[in-house]
């Protein structure tokens, strides 16, 4: 009797939960075809289920992808439910996210084929406690990116770890509106890179073990660009002295190893009390970008540029001059003393001859007692000058700090 | 007793025929597509893929390519329908419209040792919000299609244009797939039927005729649409720069273009793009990754070789080829024509 009871209780829950308008959480667990399981289950869920994978490894063959709105896919941790993608015959990522208001937490994607994780055009994604790793240490037949969310807004990625990418290991690229925040990313080429974005939050992350830390890039001929409204804080990008390994052709193959962070083009960028040392080449880089371009609404160069409140370790001790342009000419005119922030100084030829807007400034705040170079374009126009330029004070002045990223939570 | 079976026959003849002889109305609008693909009565004939009255088949000046498989395609338009012309982009089909697209590998080849093999068919569905699409994967033997959510690796073997038997992993691809192409903005959209890919003859029961005078005759669209043609890729007689340039409109142009799954890149190849800078002339990847292959440039004119795009098209690798789904195999003669194409540019 009792048992009965029991289960007609059981038996009660169950007619409850089917009922329209509850969630329901689809439980899976490793099994000969994982890759029929998972995909029917994505694309079967409704808004407001979650999709469980139990842990374990779960080896696909061809890549994952989520395309209903509201839904979560989770696993019992970024080190107990993995996604292996080394035996990967199609699909040109590991998982492509589609729909709005995802939630990716718990779980791991390793060795995918391409990029591991893709979102594209959705308002609304979180990747919480995710790993995408390339097992095999650095190599340029690594997939490109682990983190991949582009052309989306409110994007989330908070204690993710990200290892191995032949390109960036978190890549935030023609988005709005993101935190990235406490996540670790090693032995990528780029750690973290937020390219042609608005409006980004980077802070509480490790970044150590890449070729570069930290890049906030901006490139031209492509939808959105003009990236401004970026900060950068509480960060530690440390022994970033890994050869650079991406594929030739790509932006980030440019980047020297031992560089800590660096800004390309963009406005309104803010970099503050971060930990930044120990980089062979350089801890604070602010560049133009360095190709010709015919594209007419692409601005090159960097504008509004705050960097205050840092602490800084080494770097410029053992300078990567094989790789791009950067480090060779920094070596060159610094005669080997490298600084600690450097900026090209390039604007645009009406800029060098009658000065540069204010509010395009460079501003550096309290930094310690961080070395500054940068090159004065007028001076190296004309002859007779030594355009090297390392009066710190002469670029210290107020921080403005940019307003928090503000995410907005709909789910 | 034995005329009593024959004449039974004749009415269950009779009365399946009257039912295969129509497209079940109800079933294509209905909000969950069907489990089988018999039970929208498209085809008379359902394995000889014989089309019933009302559904016509069309064709592409030229075609996607998939793993050399035949398709066959069919257009269904309901009673009174009218699809309004739209230059460079799909007529604008009226609801209740169906694109039937049928993937075999027919194995025609003269003394082929292979049977022909039905694999999937794929329907698009214009529904009041917009279309919808579904694939059926044939059974074994091949007398029906079923309904398939997550795709299907179909293990076998076909004969090539030589003769020679070659194997393939064919993939059926799964709903979310189907979306990365026919994907524009926030809705799916046909890739195929445009006015521009759509201008040539083809055979109907009544003899051969250019398919828009068809169109028209059924009152399907307008008379007299003059359109900047796409070319048969494979048309050896025809200009080089527009065989180059229909291949790469459909079988990239759909996710290359302003609005598509690949706009992030900034390289669109739909056949109207002019700019040279997004068709890749001398343009630097954006997010290639290892597809880069060390090279600099998606297209360097007069240099294939140092060109991502052809790298691209020349993979078989997951993280590498192009197009990312739908390709198992390499294209040699696509392959050749572009090279050529590079070449000279």
């Amino acid at each position: 009797m009792k048992i009965f009871l029991k289960q007609s209780k059981l038996y009660l829950i169950g007619i409850l939960l089917s009922t329209a308008g509850f969630a329901e959480t689809i439980y899976i667990s490793p099994s000969e075809d994982p890759y029929t399981e998972i995909q029917e289950a994505l694309i079967l869920a409704n808004p407001g289920d979650i999709v469980h994978l139990s842990s374990g490894l779960y080896e696909l063959e061809d890549s994952l992808s989520i395309d209903v709105r509201n839904i979560i896919l989770e696993g019992d941790g970024m080190n107990e439910t993995v996604l292996s993608f080394k035996n990967q015959l199609s699909g040109a990522q590991g998982l492509s996210v589609t729909s709005d208001n995802v939630i990716l937490r718990d779980f791991a994607i390793e060795n995918a084929k391409g990029d591991a994780i893709k979102v594209k055009g959705v308002d609304g994604i979180s990747f919480i406690r995710v790993r995408t790793e390339w097992t095999g240490g650095p190599s340029s037949e690594n997939g490109a990116y682990g983190l991949y969310p582009v052309e989306s807004k409110n994007v989330l990625i908070d204690s993710c770890v990200a290892i191995g990418a032949s390109d960036a290991g978190i890549y935030v690229g023609q988005s709005e509106n993101i935190i990235v925040k406490n996540s670790i990313a090693e032995f990528n080429v780029a750690g973290i890179e937020i390219e042609n974005s608005y409006y980004a939050d980077v802070f509480n992350n490790v970044a150590s073990n890449n070729t570069g830390g930290i890049l906030v890039f901006d490139l031209p001929d492509i939808p959105q660009q003009g990236g401004h409204h970026i900060r950068v804080f509480n960060n530690k990008s440390v022994n970033n002295n890994t050869d650079n390994f991406a594929p030739e052709g790509n932006i980030v193959g440019e980047v020297p190893r031992g560089s800590g962070i660096i800004i390309q083009a963009n406005s309104h960028v803010e970099v503050f009390d971060n930990d930044i040392g120990e980089n062979d080449t350089i801890n604070i880089a602010v560049v133009t970008y360095g190709y010709d371009t015919e594209d007419k609404n692409y601005y090159p160069h960097p504008r509004s540029i705050q960097i205050h409140s840092n602490r800084f370790g080494r770097s410029g001790y053992n300078p990567d001059l094989e790789t791009g342009e950067l480090a060779k000419i920094l070596f060159e005119i610094s005669g080997g003393d490298m600084p600690d922030i450097f900026w090209d100084g390039i604007m645009p030829l009406p800029q060098i001859i009658f000065g540069q807007p204010k509010e395009d400034k460079i501003v550096l705040g309290d930094n310690g007692d961080a070395s500054f170079l940068t090159i004065n374009a007028l001076k190296y126009i004309l002859p007779f000058f030594n355009p090297v330029e390392t009066n710190y004070e002469k670029f210290s002045g107020e921080i403005s700090p940019l307003p928090p990223v503000v995410i907005s939570e709909t789910l | 007793m034995k005329l009593y079976k024959s004449s039974l026959l004749i009415v269950f003849t009779i009365f399946s025929l009257s039912i295969n002889s129509e497209v079940n109305q109800s079933v294509v609008l209905n909000n969950e597509a069907a489990s089988k693909l018999s039970d929208y009565g498209f085809f008379s004939d359902l394995t000889l893929q014989v089309p019933t009255d009302g559904v016509l088949p069309y064709d592409l000046n030229s075609p996607l390519f998939s793993d050399y498989a035949d398709k066959l395609r069919f257009i269904y338009i309901p009673q009174g329908g009218y699809a309004e012309y739209h230059p460079d982009e799909v007529f604008n089909f009226p609801n209740g419209s169906v694109l039937i697209k049928t993937f075999a590998y027919l194995n025609d080849f003269s003394e082929s040792e292979l049977d022909p093999q039905l694999l999937e068919t794929r329907l698009l569905i214009k529904h009041d919000d917009g279309w919808k699409n579904i694939s059926y994967v044939w059974n074994k033997e091949q007398t029906d299609a079923y309904k398939s959510i997550a795709g299907k690796t179909i293990s076998t073997q076909f004969v090539n244009d030589y003769g020679k038997i070659q194997d393939i992993r064919y993939r059926v691809p799964n709903i979310n797939q189907c979306k990365e192409c026919h994907q524009s903005g926030e809705t799916i959209t046909p890739i195929g039927p445009k006015a521009r890919n759509l201008n040539k003859d083809i055979s109907y029961k009544d003899g051969y005729m250019n398919q828009l005078l068809k169109w028209h005759q059924e009152g399907w669209i307008q008379e007299n649409i003059s359109t900047n043609s796409m070319v048969d890729w494979s048309d050896i007689n025809a200009d080089l720069d527009a065989r180059a340039r229909s291949y790469l409109d459909i079988n990239c142009g759909h996710c290359h273009i302003e609005g598509g799954s690949a706009d992030t890149t900034g390289l669109y190849l739909d056949f109207t793009e002019n700019r040279k800078i997004h068709l890749g002339y001398f343009k630097k990847p954006i997010a290639a990754g290892r597809a880069s292959n060390n090279l600099k440039y998606s297209l360097v004119p007069g240099k294939p070789d140092e060109s991502i795009l052809l790298y691209r098209m020349e993979s078989l690798d997951p993280g590498i080829m192009m197009p990312e789904s739908g390709r198992a195999l390499q294209h040699t003669e696509a392959i050749d024509l572009l090279r050529k194409w590079i070449h000279q540019l």
